[in-house]
C-alpha cells in the first residue's frame, strides 16, 4: 500500500522471470480473464492482443513509478486509470493503423484492456512502490507471461477448432475441423487443460524437491 | 475515497492543491498524449478505410476500376460531396469511364449481431453482381459461411432484382430457399444449417433492394455520366 516505506527490491534476472513462471497473470494468479477467454480463439489475435496489453502495462508503469512519490494516496486509482486509458486508446488508434481486419477481430477488447485488473494490479501492488528499471523489467516480464498464456491457448484453439496456425492451413481439406474449440466454450476448456498441466507440473517438481531433500535430513 | 480522505483533505489545504496538481497534470499530459496519436494515426486510418472499402467494391462490380460516390437525396441522386446526408451509393466504371454497377450498403439482424454487406447492383440486366460481408459476428464455421460458401455466393452471380411496371418496387421479392431447391432467379439458395444467416443476407437484400433499385434507375443518366 502506498503510504508504507518503499521497499524497493534489487533488480535481478528474477524480476523479468517471475511474469513467465511463478507469477504468470493467466495461469497463477488468474488475472485478465476476460480477454484471454474471448480473444484466444485464433493465434494471431492472440498475440496482438498479448502484445498490446504488454504495451499498455509497461508504458502506465513507466508513468506510474515515475510519479510515485507525487501521487497523493487518496486519488491514486483515479490517476492509474487516466494514465491506463491514455495508453489504451493510443494503442487503439495505432491497430486501427495497422489492421482493420484485426481490429474488427479484437472488438471491444482493445477498449476494455482499460479495466485488465492485472495492469491496475500491476500499478497498486509494484509500479507505486518501485523505481523505473525494475518496473519496467517487471512490466516486460509480467506482459511476456500474458502474452505467452494467450497465445498457448490461441495456438491450441486455432489448430483444433480451425486446422490452422497464423492462418495457414496445416491438414488438407479432409480435416475436419473441431469448431466449438473457436466457440466461447473451447476457451475454458483449453484455458482448464492448461491449468491442469501448470498444476500437474508444480506438482511434480514439488515431489522432486521433497525426494531430494529427504536423504539430506538423514544424513 | 475513505471518509478518512475526506477529513483529511479538510484539515490540510496542502493535500487539495496537490490532489488537483496530480490529477491535473496527469489529465494534461493523457490529453495531449491521445491528440498526438490521433493526430499521427487520422490519415493512415482514414487511408485503410478507403482501402476496404475499394476492395469490397471492386469485387462486388465485376469489371470496375474506378469508383464515383454519390448520395441518394430527396431530389434524386447527386454527387457526394461534405454537405449531402444521406445513403451513400459507390458507382463503380471500367477503364473508359463506362458505368459497371453501383455499390451499396445493406444490413439486417443476424443470429449474433447485425450483418452489414456491401452487394454490387448492375442496373443493365438490373440484377445483383456480388456481395461482400464488412461485418458480422456470426458463429465461426457455421453463420459465417455467408462469406465464403462457394455454392451460398454462386447466388450472387446474377441474383434477378428487377423492378416492377409500376417503379416502385421489385417485380419479385428476394427469397431464401431451402438448399437445392432452387428454380428462380430471384431465389436465393441457403446454406444447410445456417438458416438464419442466409435468410438475413435474403432479408437485407430485399429490403435494400426494394427501395433503392428503382432510385437507381430513374437516375442512372446521373450515374453513367458520373465519371
Amino acid at each position: 500500500m502506498p503510504g508504507l516505506p518503499d521497499t524497493t527490491e534489487k533488480v535481478s534476472l528474477d524480476t523479468f522471470l517471475r511474469g513467465l513462471w511463478e507469477e504468470n497473470p493467466v495461469f497463477v494468479m488468474l488475472l485478465g480473464m476476460c480477454p484471454v477467454l474471448a480473444v484466444s480463439n485464433t493465434a494471431i489475435n492472440a498475440l496482438a492482443m498479448g502484445l498490446a496489453s504488454t504495451f499498455v502495462l509497461v508504458a502506465s508503469n513507466t508513468l506510474v513509478s515515475l510519479m510515485r512519490h507525487f501521487i497523493p494516496k487518496q486519488v491514486r486509482i483515479a490517476t492509474y486509470i487516466i494514465i491506463i486509458a491514455t495508453f489504451v486508446t493510443m494503442v487503439d488508434y495505432a491497430i486501427q493503423a495497422i489492421s482493420l481486419d484485426l481490429y474488427n477481430a479484437l472488438g471491444a477488447f482493445i477498449q476494455l484492456i482499460v479495466v485488465n485488473c492485472m495492469i491496475l494490479g500491476r500499478a497498486e501492488a509494484y509500479a507505486s512502490k518501485q523505481p523505473l528499471g525494475a518496473t519496467i523489467i517487471n512490466g516486460v516480464g509480467i506482459g511476456a507471461g500474458f502474452t505467452l498464456a494467450l497465445l498457448s491457448l490461441g495456438v491450441v484453439r486455432e489448430i483444433l477448432g480451425m486446422g490452422s496456425l497464423f492462418g495457414i492451413p496445416l491438414f488438407g481439406d479432409s480435416f475436419q475441423p473441431w469448431v466449438v474449440m473457436i466457440l466461447p466454450p473451447g476457451g475454458f476448456f483449453v484455458l482448464g487443460a492448461w491449468l491442469l498441466v501448470f498444476a500437474w507440473v508444480k506438482q511434480y517438481r514439488e515431489q522432486r524437491l521433497d525426494q531430494q531433500e529427504v536423504p539430506q535430513h538423514d544424513s | 475515497m475513505s471518509s478518512e480522505g475526506i477529513n483529511q483533505a479538510a484539515l490540510d489545504p496542502g493535500l487539495t492543491v496537490r490532489m488537483l496538481r496530480t490529477l491535473g497534470l496527469v489529465a494534461t499530459l493523457s490529453g495531449l498524449l491521445v491528440v498526438l496519436s490521433y493526430r499521427v494515426t487520422l490519415p493512415i486510418i482514414e487511408e485503410n478505410k478507403r482501402l476496404a472499402i475499394e476492395r469490397a467494391l471492386f469485387k462486388v462490380i465485376p469489371g470496375a476500376a474506378t469508383r464515383q460516390d454519390f448520395v441518394v437525396t430527396d431530389q434524386g441522386i447527386q454527387k457526394a460531396s461534405e454537405e449531402l446526408e444521406g445513403i451513400t451509393l459507390y458507382a463503380g466504371y471500367d477503364q473508359d469511364g463506362r458505368l459497371k454497377g453501383v455499390a451499396l450498403e445493406a444490413a439486417a439482424a443476424g443470429y449474433q449481431d447485425v450483418i452489414r454487406i456491401l452487394y454490387g447492383y448492375d442496373p443493365y440486366c438490373q440484377c445483383i453482381r456480388g456481395i461482400e460481408v464488412l461485418k458480422m459476428t456470426e458463429t465461426p464455421g457455421i453463420g459465417d459461411k455467408i462469406a465464403k460458401d462457394p455454392v451460398f455466393l454462386e447466388n450472387f452471380v446474377a441474383l434477378e432484382a428487377r423492378v416492377d411496371v409500376s417503379g416502385q418496387g421489385l417485380e419479385h421479392e428476394i427469397v431464401p430457399v431451402k438448399r437445392g431447391t432452387k428454380t428462380q432467379p430471384w431465389q436465393i439458395d441457403s446454406i444447410s444449417g445456417a438458416t438464419i444467416s442466409s435468410n438475413a443476407v435474403a432479408r437485407m437484400l430485399n429490403d435494400s433492394a426494394q427501395q433503392m433499385a428503382p432510385i437507381i434507375l430513374k437516375d442512372i443518366a446521373i450515374l453513367e455520366a458520373g465519371a
